[in-house]
């Protein structure tokens, strides 16, 4: 059984999205348990892959028992494991916390939701897992078009935001295809070993280039990396909290996984510090994501769409700490992947809490909440702490790493970023905290049928407990930071790294 | 000069690929239309299938399709050569699908936004959503 997680990890919730969608013809009610099933088959392989592939090195399953170059091969190695874990678990638990939503909400589209819930899901996990470029590529539009669906639910300028991240994504999604197109040209392959091999030879060639540009921009676009983050502020922002909080924190993390292992796994460390022009230049663009996400978040007036903003500052973090080009930056990259997926999923959920009984995260809304609403403000509080990088929570030790690194590499532009995006985060969530901790509840302003102030209380058990679970996830990783990097970053860490 | 004629006769079927992508990419960027938006996406997209099947293509070539019973030991040997390269055109049926699911969720999100706005005109919605 267990030589088949890698199948499972991916066939167990497409089993589950297509029962979904027949259940929500018949039985909506049937929806949410199968749904949690599915997830649930996912991230019980995909923890039980992590053990086994820290136990016994990388593993790689044949689809179909083809060999690898002509078939598509599964790879999991210590970096897809832990990503393929993180992806299956925020998901599931995020699920939990959805349900309520989802039922006030959008009582009539209960099976169409779930369905693309854990289709969304499924194309993360096949991503991740995936060990072919061209298999990767699939998955990834499974994941958008799902992703633009869930967006699409929204009320109000959601459906206009979802189109105009439809087009961005789809552009950058042909990049990325265009790019293998070029690999394919130049090797005849598209297994990811395989292409490593063959192109080998080929470093320093002008169509090698070309396809590596190509790719990359694809990759950037699709994550939302500084000039190309135009569609994100108003999708995350005007989409459905549920689904904002599964995308937000998975979506940008998976594309910058991908990126990573592009680079390190198909065109390898030294064809990257060949091009030493390009690596300062993408630095810089990371830092110009980190100034210009926070300073763009300090203009805003809602809560969700200055998280958003956030997001977009802490993928600069992790593409620069990739593109530093040393070993203490890329181990920064990587944990702050696994970071930031739960501290973008605890301040989302968080906010997901508040537009449940507030109808609204408009700052106006938050007043008196502290009081009101002490659990989801506390977990609120906490995600705050991880994002403005407080230790013991994660956040703190993946900006470690990553000014260390930028001080190795001697780049003072990047630590000077960092830690000016880090001081703006610490106005930008303090700004929050004084409206919900000081200013009373306004009494006429109540939305909604709650009648307002009176009527306000605490969000349902079935949000709260997943934001808990999410808050002390914040925690538990900064306490485990280090394990965490020995046992299972540093093996990963490419030898040809300075 | 001399240099250039031939490399763009003997790789026409990039320029033509860039050329239509650069159609599909101005009419996203500069049409004001949602659904005119739509149709250049598709033609960008449609830009890189031709690019994928025309680097399968060979001068010379059949479908690779190989009788059975042809011959046997060296008589069967297949020369690729002879046969244009199957590989890149399954994969753009995938990226066929793929495409044709992307214009059904535009659709969709466009009859979506018709039905709120009466209107399909990018600066008619934004003055919408820009008046309240």
């Amino acid at each position: 059984m267990s030589e088949q997680f890698p199948a499972l990890v991916v066939i167990g919730p497409l089993l589950a999205a297509l029962m979904v969608s027949v259940a929500g013809w018949l039985r909506p009610r049937l929806c949410l348990p199968l749904a949690l099933l599915g997830l649930g088959i996912a991230a019980a392989a995909s923890t039980g892959l992590l053990a086994q592939v820290l136990a016994h090195g990388p593993i790689s399953y044949r689809l179909g028992g083809w060999p690898p170059p002509w078939g598509i091969v599964y790879h999991l190695d210590n970096l897809n494991a832990v990503v393929a874990a993180l992806v299956s678990w925020v998901a599931l638990v995020n699920l939990v916390a959805a349900h309520r939503a989802v039922l006030t909400d959008y009582p009539d589209k209960i099976g169409p939701f779930y369905t693309l819930y854990v289709l969304a899901v499924t194309g993360m996990l096949g991503m991740v897992v995936t060990g072919d470029a061209f298999n990767l590529y699939v998955l990834l539009e499974i994941t958008s078009l799902t992703g633009y669906a869930l967006i699409g639910l929204g009320g109000g300028r959601a459906p206009l935001a979802s189109l105009n991240y439809l087009f961005l994504g789809t552009i950058g999604a042909s990049f990325y295809l265009l790019g293998v197109g070029y690999l394919y040209i130049v090797t005849g392959s598209l297994n990811m070993a395989d292409l490593a091999r063959l192109l080998a030879p080929l470093h320093g060639s002008l169509a090698l280039t070309a396809a590596f540009a190509i790719t990359l921009v694809g990759l950037w676009m699709k994550m939302a990396f500084f000039p190309l983050h135009a569609w994100l502020p108003n999708a995350y922002g005007f989409a459905p909290s549920p689904a904002a909080s599964l995308l937000a924190p998975l979506m940008t993390k998976v594309m910058v996984y991908v990126m990573i292992r592009v680079m390190i796994s198909v065109f390898t460390v030294e064809f990257i510090l060949r091009e030493v022009l390009l690596s300062q230049f993408v630095v810089w663009l990371a830092v110009a994501a980190m100034v210009g996400g926070a300073l763009m978040a300090l203009g805003q007036r809602d809560l969700k769409r200055m998280l958003a903003y956030i997001v977009v500052a802490e993928v600069g973090y992790m593409v620069g700490g990739a593109w530093l080009g040393n070993r203490l930056a890329m181990t920064g990259a990587i944990l702050h992947i696994i970071n930031d997926a739960v501290m973008t999923f605890c301040v989302f959920l968080a906010a997901g809490c508040i537009f449940q009984k507030r109808r609204g995260t408009a700052f106006e809304d938050l007043q008196g909440l502290f009081k009101k609403m002490p659990w989801t403000m506390a977990a609120l509080a906490a995600g705050a702490l991880a994002v403005i990088g407080v230790p013991p929570t994660c956040g703190f030790f993946s900006k470690w790493y990553l000014i260390r690194g930028g001080l190795e590499a001697g780049h003072w532009g990047f630590v000077a970023g960092l830690i000016f995006s880090s001081l703006v985060n610490v106005v930008l969530f303090f700004r929050v905290f004084e409206i919900a901790f000081f200013e009373p509840l306004d009494h006429g302003h109540g939305h909604g049928e709650t009648g307002g102030a009176v009527a306000l209380t605490e969000a349902p058990l079935s949000m709260l407990l997943p934001l808990m679970a999410a808050a002390l996830g914040l925690l538990a990783l900064g306490l485990a930071t280090g394990p965490l990097v020995e046992r299972v970053i540093l093996p990963i860490i490419p030898a040809g790294l300075g | 000069m001399e240099h250039y004629i031939p490399l763009f006769l003997t790789k026409y079927n990039y320029w033509v690929y860039t050329t239509l992508m650069m159609i599909g990419l101005w009419a996203m960027i500069a049409k004001n239309n949602l659904v005119k938006k739509i149709v250049g996406m598709n033609i960008f997209q449609t830009a890189i299938i031709l690019f994928y099947v025309s680097i399968g293509a060979k001068y010379g070539a059949t479908i690779p399709i190989i009788e059975h019973g042809a011959g046997h030991g060296a008589e069967a040997a297949i020369r690729a050569a002879d046969y244009i390269n199957p590989l890149p055109h399954v994969l753009m049926l995938t990226a066929i699908v793929v495409s044709v699911a992307t214009l059904g969720v535009a659709l969709a999100l466009v009859i979506n936004i018709h039905r709120r706005h009466h209107t399909l005109e990018e600066d008619e919605i934004l003055e919408q959503l820009r008046e309240p």
